[in-house]
């Protein structure tokens, strides 16, 4: 503000300008703080239960937060989560995939036998795996929207019968090992990113969502639009810069007990890079293209998108496509996780857990409202409990009756925002 | 008829239009004529083949004959993307809004703008607060505000301008005011005249007699599936219009006896 234009506008011109400028900010801040109040809650409920269970955890057992126990955590969760991002697609449409961890079993054991049986290259066993993925999504996604079965009984059905896939693929029982010379899939789970390379990723990372959010403002600032003031994005982007600093620094410490005998152990393990890549290109798909935006019309209205001319039946196989594909991409995670590929793959609590994650994270089970960050959130927050619980040294049952817990008070959450937004 | 009305060929003309549902006749030999720059009421009673009548025009439904000019020319509308094609826009009694996007998302749904494969969300956003300041609406906060945080009125007023977005010239309401307050009424009502004054064609349907004679022009009242007749909202009393509601006729306009039967 010149003095010129104060003299040219005696009085009002500094009195009411100030004050906007200085509130620009305290604006967003209480815009957002009516949208938490109005039932968007977003990441909070998550990340506020992820600090809790850390800082109880790392009280409890000191070794919880040590760098070797953080880099177990990301490794643990990865398949749980790579599963529970294809979930969001089916969760935002209402429906259900139970069958989700038998596919990636059935995925997996197809990838152990084109590797180990049939000696194919990671890649050729890697798609391979990824296509049967996709058929199986086709699948139940024609018997969903065209014959119009419910989706839970054709995927309980197809959860019963693929556990019966895989015990045939495995014949009866066998466990197939990834041999060590396949060290592209065996990485995946066992590999790390050199120290120096770990930085230059979360530098590209700091690089690209800074990138993102100035264009945004810009591009909204050229038109007119009510845009996010700059000093909140400049914080957005620090808080991540310091974020991931802290993390990656954590990560390059040293990890084995004696790197001399053992070998070394640091870095970055290369699974949270697939799971970062993973969370961006499908929040862009969700969040930034026609396809995404209808995915959640017809979670939040079927008959509204009908009318809109979105074509409701594709939509929803391509749902049960990109959740049965994922499912793969965790199945072939889960088999470099255990070196190897057994009955059991996919099974028991996998599927539960991956849905776990996402409605922890905040997707809700009523279809139209959750986003691909939900299950990386909440599968955080499973492998936090089912790790700090074992670190306790708690037997079994605790952990299932926790997790468990949990995922009820986040359901109950999420019915109760429903009921209020109604 | 004023000479003005003949000089252009009215926006919609249907002539002859028959519907059937299995063995249910739905509409017998409907004409129905619809002029921009006014609100042409229609009315009839429940089961009279309102909605039936407006699924045709937006093509939803298929009709069995009869023929559809579009400013005089013969069209052939099949389905609900033809009818948006042709500048018909409906706007439903059950709003077809998605309650978890927010006001640009629903504006937009189905006809996004995008740069490449992604959304263009600021040419939306732009787009739709111009839509909405173009109708004169002030009643919304913010155009990101979610469709779930509006009231009826505005849910209405979004849906309206949803259909106004478009450049369409023909736009459809099927009872906009059935689920509102007083209030709220007006402000759809007041909406709704200002369609036709920027020189829009707009059939409102409505059961409330006070809605038809406060904005619209002409009135058209369907009897069970038969038009009884097209009428000036200026030439009839309000009992006339009940009359034809109920009966078919009113003295010499309507349904002659015979046929009415």
């Amino acid at each position: 503000m010149t003095t010129e234009n104060i003299a040219r506008t005696p009085d009002t011109a500094p009195v009411v300008e100030a004050p906007e400028r200085r509130n620009a900010v305290l604006d967003y801040a209480a815009n957002y703080w009516r949208k938490v109040a109005g039932g968007d809650m977003g990441a909070l409920p998550a990340v506020g239960g992820l600090i809790v269970l850390c800082t109880f955890f790392a009280i409890a057992r000191p070794s919880f937060l040590t760098p070797i126990n953080i880099a177990n955590l990301l490794q643990q969760s990865a398949p749980m989560i790579a599963i529970g991002m294809g979930l969001v697609f089916v969760l935002l449409l209402g429906e259900i995939d139970l069958s989700a961890g038998f596919t990636s079993g059935v995925c997996a054991a197809v990838l152990a036998i084109l590797l180990t049986n049939e000696g194919w290259p990671w890649y050729a066993g890697v798609g391979i795996a990824i296509v049967v993925g996709v058929a199986i999504g086709l699948l139940l996604g024609f018997l969903v929207a065209k014959v119009r079965i419910p989706s839970f009984v054709v995927t309980l059905a197809a959860f019963l019968a693929f556990q019966g896939v895989v015990l045939k693929l495995l014949k009866e029982g066998t466990n197939i090992s990834i041999r060590d010379s396949q060290s592209v899939i065996i990485s995946i789970e066992n590999g790390y990113l050199s120290p120096l390379l770990g930085w230059a990723f979360a530098a590209l990372v700091v690089a690209v969502f800074a990138a993102v959010e100035l264009v945004k403002v810009y591009k909204r600032r050229s038109r007119g639009l009510p845009h996010a003031p700059f000093a909140v994005v400049a914080l957005k982007i620090v808080g991540l810069a310091a974020l991931l600093a802290v993390f990656v620094t954590i990560l390059n410490e040293e990890r084995s007990r004696n790197p001399l005998l053992f070998g070394s152990n640091k870095g970055m393990p290369i699974v949270v890079v697939i799971i970062a890549v993973l969370l961006v290109l499908w929040t862009l798909i969700l969040r930034r293209t026609p396809f995404g935006r209808h995915i959640y019309a017809v979670g939040g209205n079927v008959e509204a998108a009908r009318r809109a001319g979105i074509r409701v039946d594709r939509i929803r196989i391509s749902a049960f496509v990109i959740c049965s594909s994922m499912a793969a991409i965790g199945g072939i995670i889960a088999a470099s996780q255990a070196r190897s590929v057994d009955p059991n793959t996919g099974g028991s609590n996998v599927l539960l857990y991956a849905v776990g994650a996402a409605v922890i994270g905040g997707t809700s089970l009523f279809g139209g409202r959750g986003r691909v960050v939900d299950p990386v959130l909440g599968g955080t927050v499973v492998a936090v409990i089912v790790n700090g619980l074992g670190l306790m040294g708690q037997q079994s049952w605790v952990k299932y009756v926790f997790t468990g817990s949990v995922l009820l008070l986040a359901a109950g959450v999420d019915a109760l925002l429903r009921k209020r937004t109604n | 008829m004023t000479p003005g009305d003949t000089a252009a060929p009215p926006l919609l003309e249907l002539r002859g239009i028959n519907k059937s549902f299995g063995p249910v006749h739905v509409l017998r030999d409907v004409d129905f004529t619809v002029r921009a720059g006014e609100v042409t009421a229609l009315v009839g009673d429940n089961g009279a083949g309102k909605s039936t009548l407006v699924k045709c025009i937006g093509g939803i439904y298929s009709t069995d004959n009869g023929e559809t000019h579009i400013d005089g020319q013969k069209v052939n509308i099949h389905g609900p993307r033809d009818a948006a094609h042709n500048g018909i826009e409906i706007v439903y009694q059950d709003l077809a809004l998605c309650d978890n996007l927010d006001i640009v998302q629903n504006m937009f749904l189905g006809r996004e703008k995008r740069s490449g494969l992604i959304l263009d969300e600021p040419a939306m956003e732009e787009l739709a607060a111009k839509t909405l300041a173009g109708l004169s609406v002030r009643t919304v906060k913010s155009v990101r505000q979610l469709v779930s945080s509006l009231s009826g009125g505005q849910r209405q007023t979004v849906a309206i301008a949803k259909a106004v977005l478009w450049n369409s010239r023909l736009v459809i309401l099927d009872e906009p005011t059935a689920a509102l307050g007083v209030a709220q009424t007006a402000q759809v009502l007041e909406l709704v005249r200002r369609l036709a004054d920027n020189g829009l064609a707009v059939v409102l349907i409505s059961h409330n007699m006070n809605d038809v004679f406060a904005v619209s022009d002409r009135i058209a009242a369907l009897y069970l599936g038969r038009m009884a007749a097209q009428v000036r909202a200026t030439d009839v009393t309000h009992a006339q219009v009940v009359e034809l509601i109920t009966a078919g006729r009113s003295g010499s306009l309507g349904l002659q006896p015979e046929e009415a039967l």
